[in-house]
């Protein structure tokens, strides 16, 4: 716990200047979205995407 | 690599938009719900996208505009964000001084929806102020009220100080520190 405390202090030491509060909530607003951003789509909005496409295919697309 | 038909490039912004509106939700089932509307409604809206514009922006504001005209519809459910659970639910240091990320998910939570989805925008994705301003249709100076306020409100609740090391303010730290017998320069 000692030797814990000693190496953190010396780390905040080494820094210039610690994070500002503002920095430190961003990065934990950078987590909490890219913890969302690596999960993969589910598999309803996957259906939807294909029917969607299909509809448009079906019906005689524009192009 | 340029997309003839801007539903392709649609498909590309889901993650972003998933993670949008889980943040704005709090609710992965909503969330969905919330996405899956969206999608439909830009797919066959897909003519009002101006080609070259930002779509993810375009995207955000559909979500958005869904979510809080539900949120009018099933009008006055409890939010958070009026402060109601803020006392019971105060976040606990956490014992190395860290930010746990459970600890700033609940206090994210209580933020209000404008907060949540102000700082999300502009700390999390990096929007500008101007840009995230026009996906809200809000002024720039709302948004940046939010985003001070909402951060403001975060830095309370994980009892977050600005010019002292987070370390060294945490009682539990302070504790552990003389009991220890080291002093804290």
């Amino acid at each position: 716990m000692h030797k814990k405390i000693r190496m953190k202090k010396q780390s905040m030491n080494d820094e210039v200047k610690k994070p500002s509060r503002e920095a430190q909530i961003d990065q934990s607003l950078k987590k909490v979205y890219e913890e969302v951003l690596q999960e993969e789509l589910p598999d309803r909005l996957k259906d939807l995407l294909a029917k969607l496409k299909a509809q448009d295919d079906g019906s005689g697309n524009l192009k | 690599m340029s997309h003839s038909d801007p539903r392709d490039e649609l498909v590309d912004h889901l993650p972003a938009l998933r993670a949008f509106a889980l943040s704005l939700t709090r609710n992965g089932s909503v969330a969905d719900d919330m996405v899956q509307d969206t999608v439909v409604k830009a797919w066959t809206n897909i003519e009002k996208f101006q080609v070259g514009t930002n779509m993810r922006a375009w995207l955000f504001t559909i979500l958005r505009n869904t979510y809080y005209s539900s949120r009018r519809k099933l009008n006055r459910e409890v939010s958070d964000g009026e402060g109601i659970f803020t006392e019971s639910l105060a976040v606990k240091p956490s014992h190395d001084g860290h930010m746990q990320m459970t600890d700033f998910k609940k206090a994210f939570a209580q933020l209000s929806d404008e907060q949540r989805e102000a700082l999300i925008l502009v700390g999390a994705i990096g929007f500008a102020y101007e840009e995230a301003a026009e996906t809200c249709g809000v002024a720039v100076g709302t948004i940046k009220s939010r985003v001070n306020r909402g951060r403001k409100r975060l830095a309370e609740l994980l009892h977050l100080s600005d010019d002292e090391s987070l370390e060294l303010t945490d009682d539990a730290t302070m504790a552990v520190i003389s009991a220890n017998g080291a002093s804290p320069v």
